[in-house]
């Protein structure tokens, strides 16, 4: 059974019809102790399905550890939205709810390669030359 | 996306419970900065803007304290 209803299919697939760039979905799992596993999966497959511009990588958080090591995942479910360039992008957990939205952004927004922040933002940012880890707390509902 | 040395995870409160509990997180959004700054909730771009900057300086100054340490 699909786990993206047809008609917000719909929507999603006219959403990501704006994307430009191709986008990589990095996706790290294991089959056992996870929580929501299989289910990321498959969400993460039906949301790759809706556009040609976007595809999924799935690699084993226990097996590929060259993958693992080089995408910095030390949990999983793990998923990395880039293109041909890694931003440090990382959604754990089941991207599902409000984490959903923040994924349909974060690949419309790699796949422009620019991000919508506001200049005067962009500008000061660029000036940090020290190591920012920036951790989001979200929830499903 | 704007800088390399910037990155950002989006993490699911309730399948990683350890995390929670080790960061806090009784009410979502909450993001943690280099381990140190906390935001609660949504804010303004400035403000979130304002406290990442704040949160470089912080490492900046420890940073420069170590090396006069030495």
């Amino acid at each position: 059974m699909a786990l993206i209803r047809e008609e917000d299919a719909v929507e999603i697939r006219q959403r990501l019809a704006a994307m430009v760039d191709p986008v990589k979905l990095i996706h790290f799992t294991q089959e056992l102790n996870i929580e929501y596993g299989r289910e990321t999966r498959q969400l993460l497959e039906e949301v790759a399905a809706l556009s040609d511009k976007l595809s999924l990588e799935l690699y084993d958080f226990l097996l590929d550890h060259e993958k693992v090591a080089e995408y910095g995942v030390d949990k999983v479910p793990a998923t990395a939205v880039r293109n041909g360039k890694d931003y440090g992008i990382r959604f754990y957990g089941i991207p599902a709810g409000y984490e959903f939205a923040a994924l349909l952004d974060a690949i419309l927004e790699v796949s422009q390669g620019t991000s919508e922040l506001r200049v005067e933002t962009k500008e000061k940012l660029s000036a940090v030359t020290r190591p920012v880890h920036l951790q989001v707390f979200v929830t499903p509902t | 996306m704007e800088n390399d040395h910037i990155r950002a995870d989006c993490i699911e409160a309730t399948e990683f419970p350890d995390l929670a509990t080790q960061y806090h997180v009784y009410a979502v959004p909450r993001t943690v900065i280099n381990e140190t700054e906390v935001i609660e909730g949504s804010v303004p771009e400035a403000h979130f803007l304002e406290r990442v900057l704040k949160a470089v300086e912080e490492d900046q100054r420890e940073m420069t304290n170590d090396e006069q340490r030495e």
